[in-house]
Order: structure tokens, then C-alpha cells, then sequence
């Protein structure tokens, strides 16, 4: 059955290391929704967050692939219950707005969010969660008059993945070659 | 010719001392050495403007390494195919930028599906010029990325010892495969001192994973108690040297084996335990059988769709014990009840020291009886008909009598393929060279070249078709230029005869774009200077296969076959395996 994945991959620093993953995807025609990536507690080793629709056989069998390249540590497929996870957002909003309309303060205060930057003209707001709650704030802030927003792909920490951040800790000892 | 040292005898001063540990040499012979202390005798290839610095310090070690100057970089890549499968080693090809490389992507994808150990090295514009669309600039490595093991550009002339290590260790550990490495004429040029370290370790990469003696027990115990066990044996059982263990582990509780393409010469067709071929034009009973096995033990293989048909049938029936090295093809297509991901050698010498002896008489009979089948409707008359044209097979059989199953066979792609690994009885392992995943027309004349350079003392044989050998015969100057004593055989039905066999079969004869108008192929062997005769007869083929084999150097042969004979048995594609038909 087709549903939301989070894929993690842990990936030595390669110029073109994105494009060999991306690549795996491609060939079976899975779209990727959104995709992250950030260097992790051990320098030189990267993290992948992807998410993507598709079905567990099929992104089992990728991930398969994605481990087989030469400068992946490990790829893991994870459903949404294995993994605490957030995304970020931030609205720009006109100024006059703000004035003119209710009680942003409130909005604010109870959907969490928080002020980054003020000008004359726009202010900024941040937002972090998951993809529903951040897209149900847009439709709360219209009516100040939405001038932007835009969203993070997704940060996830998975569940049970103490121990291979033991293994990736090892790494840290041993010297990535050229 | 000067000869080069990497340590001069003596040193004096501090400086020197440094100098004399560390030589400062160019990019272009830092890529020679690193060769060279890999181990490279032959080299394939074809210059031009970005790789003229490696060719120019290339010319210094002609001593030492043997650089064969091909028709084209496709040719250089199959022949470096053909050399590593004959020999072990791994075959290295050269080639420019922009065209040189991308000509390299046939063979590339071709050795990717094949597992076949490669380092490609090709020249790059210069650093300051990549991604302006420079003169014979392309992006080799967005390419190829999907079609090598592994590929690097290197831009910093100190990088390329390192770079070529890493190539050549992970071309030909764990899962082998080709690898490219993209160096710009800038690192070409450039000096530095030069040290050589062998690469023995990638922090990321686990080529060989450790053998799991769970799993073996846990395959023990299914074979031990199979009443039909079969073992299918793939490349991997090559690549590994297993040959020996597979046979202990058949032999020790009789169990039949079959080969998938490239799997064949693992186990000599004479072998009693040997069922023959699977696959789509495979034996009659090593197929059917699949469905009647209540334990396959696959070694090495990939399950492509070529041998199991219909995947939701396949092997319904059985357990399945999979040994496989790369764990990505494991439960890839059809899962596995045991699981061994190891190296096929060490996995098949653990196990049989916990396999019980055992007796499958009736289900050994199960085999010669399908064998018997296929030899009585099909065999007999493509081996010996006795009126018509001449046939594939009987040219194949009479080839296999008069080399005694002894020589290098080495097969292009189509119906000759096929029936030329349905009729050679190989005896000697690394025996078969052909391309199979990627079935790459064009594929065995370079490939036989390298394979004869690869193993010159062994006969080398390209059996073709007339399509396939229109492909790449420019080779043919290569062959004519090195003097590579490669026997070349044309089966000659002046069709693509694949394809149309299909047409014939499943496109209600419609023959389109099928039919080969040829040319006189004796006649531009002759313009190469080598040379060959055409057959027409029957009562000619053995004594020109004779003269032939009696030729020193390379030789072509062109029989002209029959027109329209096909290929049986046959599997229609995505049908069943059980479906298999004779005629």
C-alpha cells in the first residue's frame, strides 16, 4: 500500500553523493516529497532525511540499493511510528496587517509559534511541526494577509537508532580515505 | 627507453633523502605508476586531446605495460571485459573526454550488469574550464554514476595515486564491478611527489561480510532434509572460485546443478550431476524441474527475469536458500527462506561440512529423463541433421569436439549465443565469456581480443552473428594491428535472427527491419589481412573449422547457416518456466 515513508541515509561527504541516492528513486519512478541533509555529530559523516509515497516492499528493495554504494554507511527505511520528526515553516505577513487585524499575539501564543523579525513593511513568523499543523497555520494567519511562507523538508530522529549511533561513533576513529 | 625507479639507489643529502622517498613526478606518470604497482600489464585504449599528457608518459613504460591501441573506446571496454573474465585481473581501459568517454558507456553498463572488474580511466578538460562547456567537455561522472560501481574525478594531481587505489580495490573486491576515474589535464600536468599506498580500506564499504554460521546451519538443515534439491549456480561461483565447493556440496548429497548463463564452465557439461542451462533458451528439464524442486539452493545469482519467467510462479513450491555477496539482490526479486549473504566459497565450504551424504536417485532420474526428452524432439536433429542447410548447433557441436571443450568461448548476443551455450561442452572454468545482463551486440570481437590477451595460451573463440559482428568490426585492425590470434566464427543467417524468431513467433511474421543485406565478409577480413573462408556446405564445415584451428593467428570463419531456424526450447517472456516449448 502507497503511504508516507521516512527514509534516513548516512552517507560519507562526497560531491555528488545526493545524485547517486536521488538516482535510485528515479529509476523505480518514486518522487521524493522532501529531503534534508546536514552534517551529523561525527564530522564527514552526512544525514539524509527523505520522505517519500510509496510502499514498504519497494523502498525496502531501495534502500538495499542505496547501502550497496560504496560511500553510504547505512540507509534505513522507517515508518511514521518509528520515528519523532518536525518540519519548519515561516510566514511573512504584511505589517498593516498586523495592526488592523485581531489578536496575533494569541495566534501566536497557541499554535506555538514565534515572531523572528519585524520591519516596516512584513514581519516573519516561525513555525515548527509537521506538515498538517504548519500548512492549518496558513489558514489561520490569512487573515492578515499571507505575503510568503515556505516550508523545511523534515528532520527525523529515529526511535531505536541508539545503537547505531554507537557504530557511527566508531567511525569517528577510523580515518575516511581520500 | 629510460627506465624509471621509484627509489634511486643511494641518497646523500637530507633533501635528497626526501626527493629520493617521494619522487616529484607529473599527474600523467603518477597515473602510469599507480598502474603498474596495481599489478597492469595491458592496457585498452584510444587517445586524444584531454588524455595526451597520460599517453605521453605512457610512452615511457611501453617496458612495462602493454597499451593496445582499439578502433574504438566501446572495443577498448569489452576487450577490457574479455581480458579480466579470461584472466582474473582487472581490465583497465583509457579514453579522452567528451566522445572517448561516452563511447565507454555501452561497455560500462554492460560490465555493471555482469559484474565484471573494470577501471576506466578518461582525460577531462581542464579544472578552470569545467561546466562551460569546454571543447570536448562532458559530464562523465553524472553519466555514468549509475552504471559504475563507483566513479571519481580527480582535479588535484596529488589525488590520483589515491583515487586509482580506491578504483582498482573496489573494482575487484566484494561484488566486482567497473569503476571510472575522471582526471583533468590540469592534474594530468601537474607535479607533486608521488607515493603509492595500496587501498585495503573504504570505512563505508564492507565488501566481504562475515559469514553468518547461523544461516549455514539453518541451510544445512533445509538441504538435509530436501527430498528434491536443486542448486542453481550463477556467476557469483566464478568470481569467487568456488567451483570445487559447489561440487563438493552436489557431489556429497547428489544434488543436481543447473547454470544460468553466465554461470556456465563453473561445472563441466560432462559432470553427471549437471542438468544444463536455465533460462529462457535453457535445457527442457533443468526448467520444468524448477517447478518440481522442493529446495532451490541458488549460489551466486541474481534471479533475472530471463531465467524465472513469470516471477509469481517461480519456485512457488520450494524453500529457497540464497547465497549471495551483494545483499541488495537479496529477496530483490524472489524471496529467500535462508538467507547466506557471504562470499559464495567460504559460504559453500561451511556448508558442506554440515551437509549429510545422500541419495536422489529418482529425482536425478527426474533429469536425465527431461534431458532425453530434449535430445529426442530437439538435440539430435539441430546436432547432426543430415539434409538442409547447415545449423548453428552442429557447427557449435563440431567446434566443442575439435577444441575438446577446452577453448575460450566467447559469444555475441542472439539466437547464436544461445545456441552456442546450449551446444559448447565447457570443461574448464572462466571458459564462457558473453555479454548477459545487458546483452550487448557487438560485444565478442573486442571481448575475444581481450580474452586472448588475457589468456594467451589458451584458443580463443568469437562465435557471432552476421548483426552482431557488423557492430564492432573495426576491431578487426586492432586484431590485425597487435597481432591477437583470435579465432572469429559467423554464423551467417543473414537475419536478426532474434528478433526474428519473435517476429515469427509473437508478431505474426512480420518481418520488420529483420533482414540483413551483407556484405562480403571474407573479403573485408582480407582487407585487414586476415584471413578466412566462407562455408556453404556441409561436407566443408569440418575441415574448415580444421584449418582454422590449425591457423596461427586470427582467422575467420563465416558459415552461412540456415535462414530461418530457431531457437528451442523456449520460455515466451514473462510466461512461466513451465510453459516451455520444445518446438
Amino acid at each position: 500500500m502507497q503511504k508516507e515513508y521516512t527514509v534516513t541515509v548516512y552517507t560519507e561527504d562526497r560531491i555528488g553523493i545526493t545524485n547517486r541516492i536521488t538516482i535510485i528513486f528515479t529509476r523505480r519512478g518514486i518522487n521524493i516529497t522532501s529531503l534534508t541533509t546536514a552534517e551529523t555529530e561525527i564530522p564527514g559523516v552526512y544525514k539524509f532525511v527523505i520522505t517519500v509515497m510509496s510502499t514498504r516492499e519497494k523502498l525496502d528493495k531501495v534502500v538495499g540499493q542505496i547501502e550497496r554504494l560504496i560511500e553510504i554507511h547505512r540507509a534505513f527505511v522507517h515508518e511514521e511510528d518509528e520515528v519523532v520528526y518536525q518540519e519548519l515553516a515561516l510566514y511573512k505577513i504584511s505589517t498593516k496587517a498586523l495592526h488592523t487585524a485581531g489578536d496575533v499575539e494569541k495566534l501566536i501564543r497557541e499554535n506555538n509559534a514565534r515572531i523572528l523579525t519585524i520591519t516596516a513593511d512584513y514581519f516573519v513568523i516561525e513555525k515548527t511541526g509537521h506538515q498538517q499543523e504548519l500548512t492549518d497555520f496558513i489558514k489561520k494567519l490569512e487573515p492578515y494577509g499571507l505575503i510568503e511562507y515556505t516550508k523545511s523538508g523534515r528532520v527525523a530522529i529515529v526511535k531505536w537508532s541508539r545503537r547505531f549511533h554507537e557504530h557511527l561513533k566508531e567511525l569517528d576513529k577510523s580515518v575516511a580515505s581520500y | 627507453m629510460q627506465q624509471k625507479d621509484v627509489l634511486p639507489m643511494k641518497a646523500e643529502t637530507e633533501a635528497d633523502k626526501r626527493s629520493a622517498v617521494k619522487p616529484v613526478i607529473t599527474g600523467s606518470e603518477a597515473v602510469i605508476r599507480s598502474l603498474i604497482a596495481e599489478g597492469v600489464e595491458t592496457i585498452f585504449g584510444y587517445p586524444g586531446g584531454a588524455i595526451m599528457p597520460i599517453y605521453d608518459a605512457l610512452y615511457d613504460f611501453q617496458d612495462q605495460v602493454h597499451h593496445i591501441l582499439v578502433r574504438h573506446e566501446q572495443g577498448a571496454t569489452h576487450a577490457a571485459q574479455g581480458y579480466s573474465r579470461a584472466s582474473g585481473k582487472v581490465g583497465v581501459a583509457f579514453a579522452t573526454s567528451g566522445p572517448g568517454a561516452t563511447n565507454l558507456v555501452t561497455g560500462l553498463a554492460d560490465a555493471y550488469m555482469d559484474s565484471t572488474p573494470m577501471v576506466c580511466i578518461t582525460g577531462q578538460v581542464a579544472a578552470a574550464l569545467l561546466g562551460t562547456d569546454a571543447f570536448q567537455e562532458t559530464d562523465v561522472i553524472g553519466i555514468t554514476m549509475p552504471i559504475t560501481k563507483w566513479n571519481i574525478q580527480v582535479t588535484r594531481q596529488e589525488d590520483i595515486p589515491g583515487a586509482i587505489a580506491k578504483a582498482f580495490y573496489i573494482a575487484r573486491s566484494g561484488r566486482p564491478g567497473p569503476v571510472l576515474v575522471d582526471i583533468t589535464k590540469n592534474a594530468q600536468v601537474g607535479t607533486f611527489e608521488y607515493e603509492y599506498n595500496k587501498c585495503e580500506f573504504i570505512r563505508s564499504y564492507q565488501p566481504v561480510p562475515e559469514l553468518d554460521n547461523e544461516a549455514v546451519t539453518a541451510a544445512a538443515a533445509l538441504i538435509n532434509s530436501a527430498k528434491k534439491p536443486y542448486i542453481f549456480c550463477g556467476h557469483g561461483v566464478l568470481l569467487s572460485g568456488a567451483e570445487n565447493e559447489l561440487l563438493s556440496l552436489a557431489e556429497k548429497a547428489q544434488i543436481p546443478v543447473a547454470s544460468t548463463l553466465l554461470g556456465l564452465s563453473a561445472v563441466p557439461v560432462d559432470h553427471p550431476l549437471y542438468g544444463g542451462m536455465l533460462g529462457m533458451h535453457g535445457n527442457y528439464a533443468p526448467n520444468m524441474l524448477t517447478c518440481e524442486a522442493d529446495l532451490i539452493i541458488a549460489v551466486g545469482m541474481r534471479f533475472d527475469d530471463r531465467v524465472t519467467g513469470d516471477v509469481s510462479t517461480f519456485v512457488k513450491q520450494a524453500k529457497v536458500i540464497h547465497i549471495e555477496i551483494d545483499a541488495a539482490e537479496i529477496n530483490k526479486i524472489i524471496p529467500a527462506d535462508v538467507a547466506i549473504h557471504a562470499d559464495a566459497k567460504e559460504a559453500l565450504s561451511a556448508l558442506s561440512q554440515l551437509v549429510m551424504p545422500a541419495k536422489h536417485d529418482a529425482w536425478l532420474e527426474e533429469f536425465r529423463f527431461g534431458h532425453k526428452k530434449e535430445y529426442d524432439k530437439v538435440q539430435h536433429r539441430e546436432l547432426y541433421p543430415e539434409a538442409g542447410e547447415i545449423k548453428m548447433a552442429e557447427t557449435v557441436r563440431l567446434i566443442s569436439e575439435k577444441t575438446n571443450g577446452e577453448a575460450i568461448l566467447v559469444t555475441d548476443v542472439g539466437q547464436h549465443q544461445m545456441i552456442a551455450s546450449r551446444y559448447y561442452r565447457f570443461k574448464n572454468p572462466n571458459t564462457n565469456i558473453t555479454s548477459g545482463g545487458m546483452g550487448t551486440m557487438g560485444f565478442s570481437i573486442p571481448a575475444a581480443m581481450g580474452a586472448k590477451m588475457g589468456a594467451p595460451e589458451k584458443e580463443v573463440i568469437a562465435v557471432v552473428g552476421d548483426g552482431c559482428f557488423q557492430m564492432t568490426l573495426q576491431e578487426l585492425g586492432t586484431i590485425y594491428q597487435s597481432q591477437i590470434g583470435v579465432k572469429m566464427v559467423i554464423l551467417n543467417n543473414n537475419f536478426l535472427g532474434m528478433v526474428r524468431q519473435w517476429q515469427q513467433l509473437f508478431f505474426d511474421k512480420r518481418y520488420s527491419s529483420t533482414e540483413m543485406v551483407n556484405p562480403d565478409f571474407i573479403q573485408i577480413a582480407k582487407g585487414f589481412f586476415i584471413p578466412g573462408k566462407k562455408v556453404t556446405a556441409r561436407e566443408d564445415l569440418a575441415a574448415a573449422i580444421d584449418e582454422m584451428l590449425a591457423h596461427n593467428g586470427a582467422y575467420l570463419l563465416e558459415v552461412v547457416v540456415e535462414k530461418e531456424d530457431n531457437v528451442f526450447p523456449m520460455v515466451p517472456a514473462g510466461a512461466p518456466v513451465s510453459t516451455i516449448r520444445l518446438e
